[in-house]
C-alpha cells in the first residue's frame, strides 16, 4: 500500500548559499560548519513515511526543526532539496495552481495560536475554506454547522474569536481545518497555547475525533507525554535530525540514543506500555487466568504481580492465545534499572 | 569620547577658516544654481508644447494647437471641479450640476433649482451617524459641532470645505491603498518608495503650490491636488504597516485554506489590517483639513479662504471664527473615523430591516421632516429662512468678543511683551543666528558627517554629506542656515517642554490619558492656527514664529515622552521598587534611559512639526527658506525654484531623521526592547 506521505532525504537550510553549500557537502551536513558559513540547518536528511489512517507525532524541543519539517511538507516553506510525495505525487515539483488545488481538497491545518480571522464569526471562519473553494454560500454554511456540532460549539456560531476562550478558539481552528474533509491533517503544536487542564480535555477530544474520522495525521509537539498519549508512531527530532522513529512502546523500551533516553527515563511505563509490547511467547503450562493483549500495563499490573503463576495472553478480538506474561517480567520492565 | 573629538575639530575649523568670498572652505561655489531654471523649463515645455494636438475651439471657431499634456491636465481639473461642485450643490443647492445635463436656457426659464439640505436635517444625520459609530456621546459631540457651525453663520463656507474633504479623501484612499498594497507585495517597490515618501512627507506644503498652479491653474481642483500629494504618503505608510502587522499564522491559515493570491489579499490580509488602514483614512482627513488654508492660496473656496482674507485685513475675530470651525470639523471627523476604525463588526443576519439600516432610515425621515419645516419657514420668514441656511450676517458671532479680548491683552501687556520680545531677540536669537551664519561650510560638514559616522557608520555619513552638498552647492546655503538655526531652537525648546510635561503627566494612568487626549485635540488644529495669536502678541519677528513653532512642536514631544515612559517594562519598575529607589532615582536610572529611544523618535517628529511651522512663518516675513518659497509664488519662474527649495527643507529634515532613527534603533536593540 502506498504511504500517503512519503519523504526522502528532505533538507531545509536557511541562508543565502544554502543550496550551493548543500550540493557541495554531498549529503553530509554538519550544522557547525554550515553555521560558520552563515546558514542555519532546519531539517537535516529527513526520510520517513506516513500510512493511511496513521498518526505520526513529530516531537522535539525548540529549534529541533519539527515545525520546519511540517512546513516543508505542507509547502508553506520550500525544502532546499529532497522528494516529498503525497499520494504518490512529488509536491516539490507542483506549480502554484496545483498546490492550491491540493490544499482545497486534501489538506487541513491547525495552528498553535489558532490563526482565526478576527473579523469573521465562528461559523464564517469555519466556512472560510469552503467559500474559498467556490462552494455556494448555503452549502458552505450547512457544512460549517455540521462541523460546529462535531467540535461541540453549538450555540456559539455567531460569536467572534475575541469572545471565545483559548480552548474554544482552537476548536474553531480544528473545525475549520476539517471543513473540506481533507485526507491529510496537519497540526502544529495545537494545544501548546492552552493551559494544562484544558490541554488534557482537548487531547481526549482529539482522540475521539480521530476514532470517528480516521485521518492521516502529522502532529507536531514539544510535549513528550502528549506524543506518547496520541501517537501511533513518534519521530523524535534534534537539530534537524530524526533521532528515532518508532511506536511509543518501542521507543520507551528501546531508546536509540542518549538524547531519546533523557525523555524516556522518567516516563511512567505502566501508563504507556501495553501487554503485547512486553509479553513472552506462548507456553504450555500457563494458568487458567488470561490477560488481554492490548490492555495497558497499569490496568493489569496488580493482577499479574499478585500471582506466581505464568499467565496466558489472549488477543481480545480472536480470543486466541498469543503469548504469556509473568510477575518477574513485569517487575523488570517497570522497576528494573536500565 | 568620539563626539568630543568631532566637536573639537569643529571648533578649530570654526575659528580658523577666514570669511572671504572665494574661500571654498567658507562657502561652496553655487554650481547647482542652474537646476531650478532647468526644472522651470521642463515644466513649461511640458505644459505648453509637449505632444501637440489640434483641438477645435467652439468659441473662436478655429483649430488650436494644445499640448496633449495640457489637455490631460484640463480634463483632470474639470473632473475634480465637477465632483466638488456636485457635492456642494447636493448639500447647498444650486443650478450648476443640473446645467451640466440640461441646457442653460431651459434651466433658467423654468426656474429649475436643486434644493439644499436644511441644516437641522444635517445636524440630525450627524447625530444618528455618531450614535451608530460610537454611541450616544459621540453622536452628541457631532451634533453640537454641526449645530454650532450652523447657528454661527458659517454654514456655507463649512459645507464648501466639507465637500472638498469628501472628494479628496476617497482619491487619496484609493491611490494610497493601491500603492501600499503594491509596496507590501513587492519588496523592491517598498524600498523604492521609502525615500520618495520621506521626501514627500518632509517637504514644506507650500513648495507644491507653484508647480501645481503652473500645471493645473487656480481653483478648487488645484487645492485638491495639492492636498492629494500631501495626504497620500501617510496612507501608503499606514497600509504597508497594517499589512505587515498581520500575524504570519493568519496568513498561513489563509494559504492552507487554499486561497490564491487575490483571495489572500482581499479576504485575509486587508480585512485583518482594517484598523491600521482606517487609521490611514483618519490621517488623510486630518491632512485635508490642515491644508485648507494653504489650499486657499491656490483658489480653493471655503473656510480656508475666509481665514486668509480675514487675516490679510487684520480682522482677528473673523479669522478666529473661521479657524474655530475648521477645528470643529477636524475634531468631529477625527473622532468619527477613529470610532469607525475601532468598531467591531456587528453580525447582521438576525436583525430586521430597520435595525440594519437604522442610520439611513432615521436620516431620511428627519430630512423629510425638516424640509417640510423649511418650506413652512419660507412662507413665514420674509427675508431669511432660518430653517434653511443661516447666512453669515445673521448668525451669532463671537468675533467682536475675540477682538475685544485681543485688544485688552495687547493694551495690558504691551510693555511686558515688548520687553520680552527685545530681550529674546537680542540675547538669544541674534547670537544663535550669528553663530550659525558664521560656520564655515567645512565645519558644518565635518560636524554633521562626524556625528553621522559615529552613530551609523559610513553609510549614514555619506547620506548626510550627499543631502547637504546638494544644498551647499546652490545659492541658498545662507538661508538654509537661518532655517536650521530656527529649527534647532524650536526643537530644543519643544523637547525640553515635552519631556517636562510628559514626565509630570505620566506619573498616573489618568494623567497620561488626559495629556494624550489634550495632544490629540491640539494636533487637529491646522498648523496655521498657531500663528494667529503670536502675530498679535509679538509682531512680525522671528520670535512669533519660534514661539508658535515651539508650542506646535511640543505636542509630539509630549506624546512621545509619555509613550516612551509608558513602555518601560513593568518588571523593571518592580525591580527598582524592590531595590528601594527614590522617585528621582527611578526617573533618572530606569525611566529615562529606557524611554530615551522612543523620545528620540519624538525629537524626529518634533523637528518635522517645528520645521513646518518655521517655514509657514515665512508668511509673516522671516528671512529663511520659507520666505523664499513664498515669494516664489509670485515669480513667473517660481515653479522650479519652489520645488528645489522645498527639497532643501526636506533634505535637512531627512538628515536629522536618518541619524536619529539609526541611533534609536541601535539603542532599542542594545536595551532589548522593541
Amino acid at each position: 500500500m502506498t504511504p500517503v506521505i512519503d519523504c526522502s532525504s528532505v533538507y531545509k537550510i536557511f541562508g543565502n548559499n544554502a543550496s550551493k553549500l548543500l550540493k557541495e557537502s554531498g549529503g553530509k551536513v554538519d550544522s557547525k560548519i554550515f553555521q560558520e558559513a552563515g546558514c542555519i540547518v532546519g531539517v537535516n536528511n529527513a526520510t520517513f513515511s506516513v500510512n493511511k489512517g496513521e498518526m505520526l507525532v513529530v516531537m522535539g524541543l525548540s529549534g529541533s526543526g519539527k515545525s520546519t519539517l511540517l512546513r516543508c511538507i505542507s509547502r508553506l516553506t520550500d525544502a532546499t532539496s529532497g522528494k516529498i510525495l503525497i499520494d504518490g505525487e512529488d509536491i516539490c515539483l507542483m506549480n502554484n495552481k496545483q498546490l492550491i488545488e491540493l490544499r482545497r481538497e486534501k489538506m487541513g491545518m491547525v495552528f498553535q495560536n489558532f490563526a482565526l480571522l478576527p473579523h469573521k464569526t465562528v461559523i464564517e471562519n469555519i466556512a472560510f475554506p469552503l467559500i474559498i473553494k467556490g462552494t455556494s454560500l448555503d452549502n458552505s454554511m450547512y457544512k460549517a454547522r455540521e462541523m460546529v456540532e462535531l467540535v461541540g460549539l453549538k450555540g456559539r456560531e455567531n460569536y467572534f474569536p475575541r469572545e471565545l476562550s483559548g480552548g474554544q478558539q482552537q476548536r474553531v481552528g480544528i473545525a475549520r481545518s476539517l471543513a473540506v474533509e481533507p485526507d491529510i491533517w496537519f497540526l502544529d503544536e495545537p494545544f501548546s497555547a492552552l493551559d494544562p487542564l484544558i490541554r488534557k480535555e482537548m487531547q481526549d477530544e482529539f482522540l475521539r475525533l480521530q476514532s470517528v474520522l480516521n485521518k492521516t495525521i502529522m502532529f507536531v509537539t514539544h510535549d513528550f507525554d502528549e506524543a506518547l498519549r496520541l501517537a501511533d508512531r513518534i519521530a523524535i527530532m534534534k537539530d534537524g535530525i530524526i533521532e528515532q522513529l518508532d511506536t511509543p512502546a518501542k521507543i520507551v523500551l528501546n531508546p536509540a540514543t542518549e538524547y531519546v533516553k533523557k525523555f524516556t527515563q522518567d516516563v511512567p511505563r505502566e501508563k504507556v506500555l501495553r501487554v503485547n509490547a512486553i509479553m513472552d511467547g506462548p507456553v504450555q503450562n500457563a494458568g487458567s487466568n488470561s490477560i488481554s493483549s492490548d490492555a495497558l500495563l497499569e490496568s493489569v499490573a496488580e493482577k499479574i504481580l499478585n500471582t506466581q503463576e505464568i499467565l496466558s495472553v489472549k488477543d481480545p478480538k480472536t480470543n486466541q492465545v498469543v503469548g504469556s506474561i509473568n510477575q518477574s517480567k513485569v517487575i523488570k520492565i517497570l522497576f528494573g534499572a536500565d | 569620547m568620539q563626539f568630543g573629538i568631532v566637536f573639537l575639530i569643529f571648533l578649530t575649523l570654526y575659528f580658523s577658516v577666514s570669511h572671504e568670498e572665494g574661500n571654498y572652505f567658507w562657502r561652496l561655489p553655487p554650481i547647482l544654481k542652474v537646476i531650478p531654471l532647468i526644472l522651470n523649463e521642463f515644466i513649461y515645455k511640458t505644459v505648453y508644447s509637449w505632444f501637440p494636438i489640434e483641438t477645435w475651439d467652439p468659441i473662436f471657431e478655429m483649430y488650436e494647437t494644445k499640448s496633449g499634456f495640457r489637455i490631460a491636465t484640463q480634463y483632470l481639473s474639470q473632473s475634480l471641479n465637477i465632483a466638488i461642485t456636485f457635492i456642494r450643490e447636493l448639500l447647498l443647492g444650486g443650478t450648476k450640476t443640473i446645467k451640466l445635463l440640461i441646457s442653460d436656457s431651459f434651466v433658467s426659464s423654468h426656474g429649475l433649482h436643486w434644493f439644499a439640505i436644511p441644516w437641522p436635517a444635517f445636524v440630525a444625520a450627524t447625530f444618528f451617524l455618531g450614535q451608530q459609530l460610537g454611541g450616544f456621546r459621540l453622536g452628541l459631540i457631532g451634533a453640537i459641532g454641526t449645530f454650532y457651525i450652523a447657528v454661527f453663520g458659517q454654514w456655507v463656507p463649512s459645507i464648501e470645505t466639507f465637500s472638498f474633504v469628501v472628494i479628496t479623501t476617497p482619491i487619496c484612499f484609493t491611490i494610497g491603498l493601491s500603492l501600499g498594497i503594491w509596496g507590501y507585495l513587492d519588496k523592491k517597490m517598498e524600498i523604492a518608495l521609502q525615500p520618495i515618501l520621506n521626501v514627500m512627507q518632509t517637504m514644506p506644503q507650500f513648495a507644491y503650490l507653484v508647480p501645481i498652479i503652473a500645471l493645473f491653474g487656480l481653483g478648487d481642483h488645484a487645492g485638491s491636488l495639492a492636498t492629494i500629494v500631501i495626504a497620500t504618503p501617510p496612507m501608503i505608510r499606514n497600509t504597508i504597516l497594517g499589512l505587515k502587522k498581520v500575524a504570519p499564522e493568519v496568513v498561513e491559515a489563509g494559504i492552507m485554506s487554499g486561497c490564491n493570491k487575490r483571495q489572500l489579499l482581499f479576504k485575509v490580509l486587508i480585512p485583518t489590517a482594517r484598523k491600521d488602514i482606517l487609521n490611514g483614512v483618519n490621517t488623510v482627513i486630518m491632512q485635508c483639513l490642515a491644508m485648507v488654508v494653504i489650499a486657499s492660496f491656490v483658489g480653493a473656496k471655503g473656510l480656508g479662504l475666509d481665514l486668509k482674507i480675514a487675516l490679510n485685513s487684520l480682522k482677528i475675530g473673523k479669522a478666529a471664527e473661521a479657524g474655530l470651525c475648521i477645528v470643529i470639523i477636524a475634531v468631529v471627523l477625527d473622532r468619527y473615523t477613529k470610532a469607525w476604525a475601532n468598531k467591531a463588526n456587528d453580525y447582521f443576519a438576525n436583525l430586521n430591516f430597520y435595525q440594519r439600516n437604522r442610520f439611513w432610515v432615521l436620516s431620511i425621515a428627519s430630512l423629510i421632516v425638516f424640509s417640510i419645516l423649511a418650506f413652512i419657514g419660507s412662507t413665514v420668514f420674509s427675508k431669511v429662512n432660518y430653517f434653511y441656511i443661516i447666512p453669515i450676517e445673521k448668525g451669532v458671532s463671537i468675533g467682536p468678543y475675540i477682538d475685544h479680548a485681543v485688544d485688552w491683552v495687547w493694551e495690558t501687556f504691551f510693555y511686558a511683551l515688548n520687553d520680552f520680545n527685545k530681550f529674546f531677540i537680542g540675547n538669544i536669537l541674534v547670537p544663535m543666528k550669528h553663530f550659525y551664519l558664521g560656520m564655515p561650510v567645512i565645519a558644518t560638514f565635518v560636524f554633521a558627517m562626524g556625528v553621522g559616522f559615529i552613530i551609523g557608520g559610513w553609510r549614514i555619513a555619506l547620506i548626510v554629506c550627499g543631502l547637504l552638498l546638494f544644498i551647499a552647492f546652490s545659492e541658498y546655503w545662507d538661508r538654509a542656515l537661518i532655517t536650521m538655526y530656527m529649527a534647532t531652537f524650536a526643537v530644543i525648546a519643544a523637547s525640553i517642554n515635552g519631556i517636562i510635561i510628559g514626565t509630570i503627566f505620566s506619573q498616573t494612568e489618568r494623567g497620561s490619558n488626559f495629556i494624550l487626549t489634550v495632544c490629540d485635540f491640539f494636533e487637529t488644529f491646522p498648523s496655521f492656527v498657531y500663528l494667529i495669536p503670536v502675530i498679535f502678541l509679538f509682531n512680525i519677528t522671528d520670535t512669533s514664529v519660534l514661539i508658535a513653532a515651539v508650542v506646535y512642536a511640543t505636542v509630539p514631544a509630549t506624546r512621545y515622552t509619555v509613550w516612551g515612559l509608558k513602555s518601560v517594562p513593568l518588571q523593571l519598575h518592580e525591580a527598582g521598587t524592590m531595590s528601594g529607589v527614590s522617585k528621582f532615582q527611578r526617573w533618572s536610572n530606569i525611566e529615562i534611559p529606557l524611554a530615551l529611544p522612543h523620545m528620540m523618535l519624538g525629537v524626529n517628529q518634533t523637528l518635522v512639526f517645528g520645521m513646518q511651522l518655521v517655514i509657514l512663518g515665512a508668511l509673516i516675513g522671516t528671512e529663511d527658506l520659507g520666505q523664499m518659497i513664498f515669494s516664489a509664488l509670485s515669480r513667473p519662474d517660481g515653479a522650479g525654484l519652489a520645488l528645489i527649495l522645498g527639497t532643501f527643507v526636506s533634505f535637512i529634515t531627512i538628515c536629522v531623521d536618518v541619524i536619529i532613527r539609526k541611533w534609536a534603533q541601535d539603542r532599542k536593540k542594545a536595551l532589548g526592547i522593541d
